[in-house]
């Protein structure tokens, strides 16, 4: 196991131990939507994941004196809210079990790009390129991707990803969290995070392009 | 996947069908040197698939804007409480 807690890490750990009030509230602002994003997808109510959250920051407080720093205190903070939130989850039947992240990474998947839209494989020329190619949405399309219609269609296309593909997607590209990251906490292998980011991630482009192209 | 076996002989370009199951493992710099010269020679001859990868990099910038989910404030207070108690 390899040490990943860093000065900033040492710090804020103390703080902690101390209770310092101003520290913990900081770090609440901090984390707050992540933790509940990631509590979503385990739960569709708001006011069930709101106390998962709220169970963790309790956790954090009753668990800091005995935190060794043997991950980040990051890691050591999702791992706490994802327990809670799986627990949570089976007990309501709704089980995400951890198994099903590396299950849902094993089976074949759908592909990024539905096979009608390429050539044959026994075209003379272009056997296997584009036969339905992507359209350009725009030299600059930053204003139409961020119109709160776009989010929403964004939105609606994350809830629709299987669940062990949202998490993923959530923590790497709304939360910017690193790969090596996600796979600490989620406690999966990088392949197969890659596999699952790839999925999410297609399937949100097809998402946005039937949008625009509508 | 791709065949890693394929590679070794004389590099056959890419199809558009294969480079849009490998962008992922592009743009996370997971590809081989071999692959990754034959992704970046597709797309220098392909501008679909240029159009694609740019797809998926304006996909993954608009992810990073969702917008954050407020904090309620009187979870705030409780955990304020609690720490005050565990001290």
């Amino acid at each position: 196991m390899t040490f990943h807690s860093n000065a900033d890490d040492a710090e804020l750990i103390a703080a902690l131990k101390r209770r310092d009030e101003a520290t913990f509230v900081g770090l609440v602002g901090r984390y707050q939507g992540s933790l509940l994003r990631l509590a979503l997808i385990h739960t569709r109510s708001r006011a069930v994941a709101d106390e998962i959250v709220q169970d963790t920051w309790l956790a954090v407080i009753q668990g800091i004196d005995r935190f060794e720093g043997r991950s980040s205190f990051k890691t050591w903070l999702f791992r706490i809210l994802v327990n809670r939130a799986r627990t949570r989850a089976e007990r309501e039947n709704r089980s995400l079990p951890f198994s099903e992240l590396i299950q849902e990474a094993s089976e074949p998947g759908e592909p990024a790009v539905p096979a009608e839209r390429f050539l044959g494989a026994d075209h003379p020329q272009w056997a296997l390129h584009w036969a339905v190619p992507p359209r350009s949405w725009g030299e600059s399309p930053e204003a139409k991707l961020l119109a709160s219609e776009t989010m929403e269609h964004i939105g609606r296309a994350l809830e629709r990803l299987p669940p062990a593909q949202r998490q993923v997607i959530i923590l790497r590209d709304v939360e910017g969290w690193t790969a090596e990251e996600v796979c600490n906490v989620l406690e999966i292998s990088e392949t197969n995070q890659r596999v699952l980011l790839h999925r999410a991630r297609s399937r949100v482009r097809a998402a946005l392009e039937r949008y625009f192209d509508a | 996947m791709p065949d890693e076996t394929t590679e070794s002989a004389n590099l056959p370009e890419l199809t558009c069908k294969e480079l849009v199951e490998l962008v992922t493992d592009y743009l996370e710099g997971a590809l081989s040197a071999e692959t990754r010269k034959r992704f970046d020679d597709h797309l220098e001859g392909c501008p679909f698939c240029r159009i694609y990868l740019e797809q998926m990099r304006q996909t993954i910038g608009a992810l990073g804007q969702l917008s954050d989910e407020a904090i309620s404030s009187g979870m705030l207070d409780v955990l304020r409480e609690h720490l005050r108690r565990g001290r």
